[in-house]
């Protein structure tokens, strides 16, 4: 390609950043460029003009189509900016555990996103997937290693500490709370060494491998398909179609995407079974890739997951050592190299399409279905994309046997499911429950709430509320669907009495509008329609009557719901219109304002 | 040629496309494989709005003004994207239709200058949207940096056609991107390093394909500002490109004698509407004698 250059030259380190990663890989290719531009984030806190100049001309991306990938990826900087960056969740679940606090704290002595002082600064972050540990931040300091650190339990004081650079304590609870022998999916997590392939062994890890390779392809695609796998990253798509339908492709080569872009705002489970329980995935995978013939497989794991992304590396650079991957899986006629990307800071990344014109290098904005990924996946070849989940409990599925998972759960909920319980509940935390639990019995589990319950958040910011006279909803994909709720990735947010509900949905509403990918114009217009309503809601000032405006939201979740490309506008207004039906949103309905949290939230 | 295989009159080989039939609004039809629903309404006399859609792009699928219903789809789907299947019943004007293009039609009305939008006012009749309801759109400088065209960017829309024709579905010269996210994202070079400085090489695509009139060429946008732009007194003349050997077709548009715009028909077989700096810019000397 006949490419015109940016006119300036990288910093020695800016280049080396670069050249490091395409040192990687046999050839610098498109699908690169978000490696690169997290590398030389990572290496000097923002993508310079320089730096994007190499970086195009390395790999032969357009300038321009480079700032626009740049831009895409909140985690990227395309401005100078403070080496040391302190994320701080700003989100609904670090919310119910009162990170305003701490993030007024920190705007009283410095405006998000100026420099600070020591070099840093701090910004409002989306949901970090921390939340069994809210309020959490995470701190991301450029250098050479560049140092990312997932930060819970916070105040005040500690935030501000975590600023200035200091080295604080973090509160470190377990992120399993329940008694262990119910486990099946997170087993091994807290009881295994997570860097350690022999003691993934001694505990009965590679056993499905071994059992596919000797009962081969045929037989795994039919014992998912018998297990009734349900999709665990949200839409509940059966899992043995998905993996009988790439298997059946004529098209070559085929891949396996591990979708671990987990950014449902309250969803933290694949986090734990990554950095629980690494190995499992990277089994998991492979057996992926087995059943479906591919010989590359790619897991994208959120650029917010230091800790998971680490050990996934590690667990895939042993098993290769020893054969468990590369050119003859434990000797056997498989070929598979696995490969880590990071997302840079995009919850739409997490929608199978975006995430894959992500991993080609372009903006993480969703493609039209059909065609879908069995047939036309990455770089236009069949592809297999599950969520982290997905693939666990297909790991299980194959070690044991279809009927001992379809023996827990319902007939059209088979098995286990992993959900993540936060906000005012006692114990927060992943839980795994067979499929049929109720609401009411899986927050007994965690203790209960903590201060009364006035609702719950099922599903995530894309899924819907349920009033505290609804927690008798059996957890499964019928009785939810039925009730017009979903489980969504699992999300289990409790609100204490006397929550302000309409402070909760426009925190939402910020949320969709700021995630939007802006493709189109429903999502994109819409998001902030709603935003800016919801604005006007709390502030008491409608634009015309209070009629019109829910004639407005009525309209503007009709379109959303209709007419967006994919899941994020669909669902992007369906929390707030199970909120409207739930809780007093709008200000006639409500006797008096709700006043602003005094207190701090504590009881 | 293997024997047998279908020519046109000329002699070209002619491949042979299965029918495909479907179902829109109550009427049965058969069209050709690899149609969209958009085709199939069209051939119908169906009017359906569109404006990320050109005849000479890759749909970009984003304004979403032209949804339509298929029965048994959980959403509405984008007729110019969606290909026509066996056996699909499509709704172009029920009313979960008419909402969605009433809203859609509201919001970009809401949020960009769709003042120089032809058909737009129209459309916002036929679906009863009132352009105003959630807001008007944010003034904005045009952008005036280079001798050729102008950018008002209140206009824009971000349909991705410029995109499209500056890069792989036309000029491959990729010097304009979709930058930002969401409710920022623009349309941008590199840095936003001003248009002459970028790799535009000043082919005039981008000013082709837009459909809001963000993008104007600097006769048009001149005249349009004296509010002298009268295409009742224009006259289009075709004629044949005199720079290379090429032949692409140009349009010459002509307003009191004076060429005002060059475009090239989208349907000719060499330019497919798109042409380069020359042709569609290389006239002004014709007025200087």
């Amino acid at each position: 390609m006949d490419l015109k250059s940016i006119d300036a030259l990288p910093t020695d380190d800016e280049r080396e950043a670069i050249e490091r990663v395409l040192a990687t890989q046999p050839e610098p290719t498109r699908d690169l460029l978000l490696p690169v531009l997290r590398a030389i984030q990572a290496r000097v806190g923002f993508v310079s003009k320089g730096a994007l100049a190499h970086a195009c001309d390395r790999l032969q991306v357009p300038p321009a189509e480079a700032w626009g990938i740049a831009t895409f990826y909140h985690l990227i900087a395309t401005r100078p900016a403070p080496r040391t960056v302190l994320h701080v969740c700003d989100d609904v679940a670090c919310r119910a555990r009162g990170s305003e606090r701490i993030t007024k704290a920190l705007a009283s002595r410095f405006a998000p996103e100026a420099a600070a002082h020591h070099d840093a600064c701090w910004k409002r972050s989306p949901c970090l997937g921390q939340c069994e540990r809210a309020p959490a931040a995470l701190r991301i300091r450029a250098g050479e290693p560049v140092e990312e650190r997932a930060l819970g339990g916070l105040d005040a004081v500690s935030a501000m500490d975590a600023l200035r650079g200091e080295t604080i304590a973090v509160p470190a609870p377990a992120s399993i709370q329940q008694p262990r022998d119910s486990l099946r999916l997170l087993a091994r997590v807290g009881v295994v060494d997570p860097e350690s392939l022999d003691d993934y062994r001694a505990h009965g890890g590679y056993a499905a491998l071994r059992r596919a390779h000797e009962l081969g392809a045929s037989w795994v695609l039919r014992e998912v398909s018998d297990a009734k796998l349900l999709g665990r990253g949200g839409a509940g798509f059966p899992a043995g179609r998905k993996w009988g339908a790439v298997a059946s492709q004529p098209a070559r080569p085929r891949y396996v995407v591990c979708n671990a872009d987990e950014s449902e705002p309250g969803t933290f489970k694949d986090r734990v079974l990554m950095e629980g329980d690494p190995f499992a995935i990277v089994e998991a995978i492979t057996l992926a890739a087995f059943a479906v013939s591919a010989e590359r497989a790619f897991v994208y794991v959120r650029g917010e997951y230091p800790l998971a992304a680490a050990r996934l590396e590690h667990a895939i650079a042993s098993a290769r050592r020893r054969g468990l991957l590369g050119e003859s899986v434990m000797g056997h006629a498989q070929r598979l190299e696995i490969e880590v990307r990071r997302g840079a800071g995009a919850y739409i990344c997490g929608e199978e399409t975006a995430l894959l014109e992500s991993l080609e290098g372009r903006r993480g904005e969703p493609r039209a279905k059909p065609p879908f990924p069995v047939e036309q996946g990455l770089f236009g070849k069949p592809t297999l994309v599950n969520n982290v989940e997905t693939l666990a409990a297909a790991l299980l599925i194959v070690r044991d046997g279809a009927p001992a998972f379809t023996a827990l759960g319902t007939p059209e909920s088979s098995g286990t499911r992993l959900f993540c319980l936060s906000g005012d509940v006692t114990r927060p935390g992943v839980y795994e429950v067979p499929m049929g639990l109720t609401l009411r019995a899986l927050i007994a589990l965690a203790g209960g709430a903590t201060h009364g319950l006035a609702g719950v958040l099922l599903g995530g910011a894309a899924g819907t509320f349920v009033g505290p006279d609804e927690l008798d909803l059996k957890l499964t994909f019928e009785d939810t669907r039925r009730a017009g709720a979903t489980l969504g990735s699992g999300v289990v947010i409790v609100f204490r009495e006397g929550t302000d509900f309409r402070a909760v949905v426009h925190g939402l509403a910020g949320f969709f509008r700021h995630e939007s990918c802006g493709q189109c114009v429903p999502c994109r217009v819409g998001t902030t329609k709603v935003d800016d309503l919801l604005a006007r809601v709390r502030a008491g000032t409608p634009d015309g009557t209070w009629d019109d405006e829910r004639d407005r939201l009525r309209e503007l979740g009709h379109v959303l719901r209709e007419a967006s490309i994919c899941g994020l506008g669909q669902a992007a207004a369906s929390a707030l219109e199970s909120a409207t039906q739930r809780f007093a949103i709008w200000p006639a309905a409500m006797p008096t304002p709700t006043p602003t949290p005094s207190n701090g939230g504590k009881a | 040629m293997a024997a047998g295989s279908p020519t046109d009159p000329t002699g070209r080989l002619v491949t042979l496309r299965r029918k495909v039939q479907l179902t829109i609004d109550g009427a049965t039809l058969s069209v050709s494989e690899g149609s969209t629903i958009l085709d199939a309404a069209k051939s119908l006399g169906i009017d359906t709005p569109t404006l990320c859609f050109a005849q000479n792009l890759t749909p970009a699928n984003a304004c979403r003004v032209c949804v339509v219903e298929l029965e048994g789809a959980r959403t509405l789907v984008p007729s110019c994207a969606r290909r026509v299947e066996p056996g699909m019943v499509v709704h172009t004007d029920s009313a979960r239709v008419r909402d969605a293009r009433r809203t859609v039609l509201e919001l970009l009305a809401s949020s960009v200058d769709m003042s120089a939008t032809p058909k737009f006012a129209e459309w916002c009749e036929r679906y009863g949207a009132r352009p105003t309801r959630f807001g008007t759109p944010t003034p904005r400088p045009v952008v005036d940096d280079n001798a050729l065209f102008v950018r008002d960017y209140a206009k824009c829309m971000l349909c991705y056609k410029c995109v499209e024709a500056c890069g792989d579905d036309a000029q491959h010269t990729f010097a304009i991107a979709v930058a930002g996210r969401g409710a920022h994202a623009t349309i941008a070079t590199e840095l936003d390093t001003p248009l002459p400085d970028s790799a535009c090489v000043f082919c005039g695509n981008c000013v082709g394909v837009c459909p809001t009139g963000a993008l104007q060429f600097r006769a048009e946008h001149e005249l349009r500002e004296a509010d002298a732009w009268d295409e009742s007194r224009q006259s289009q003349i075709d004629t044949i490109c005199p720079y290379c050997g090429v032949g692409c077709s140009l349009t010459l548009h002509v307003q009191d004698e004076r060429i005002v715009k060059v475009t090239s028909p989208v349907g000719s077989e060499v330019t497919h509407g798109h042409l380069c700096v020359k042709g569609r810019f290389g006239f002004e000397y014709l007025g200087k004698r």
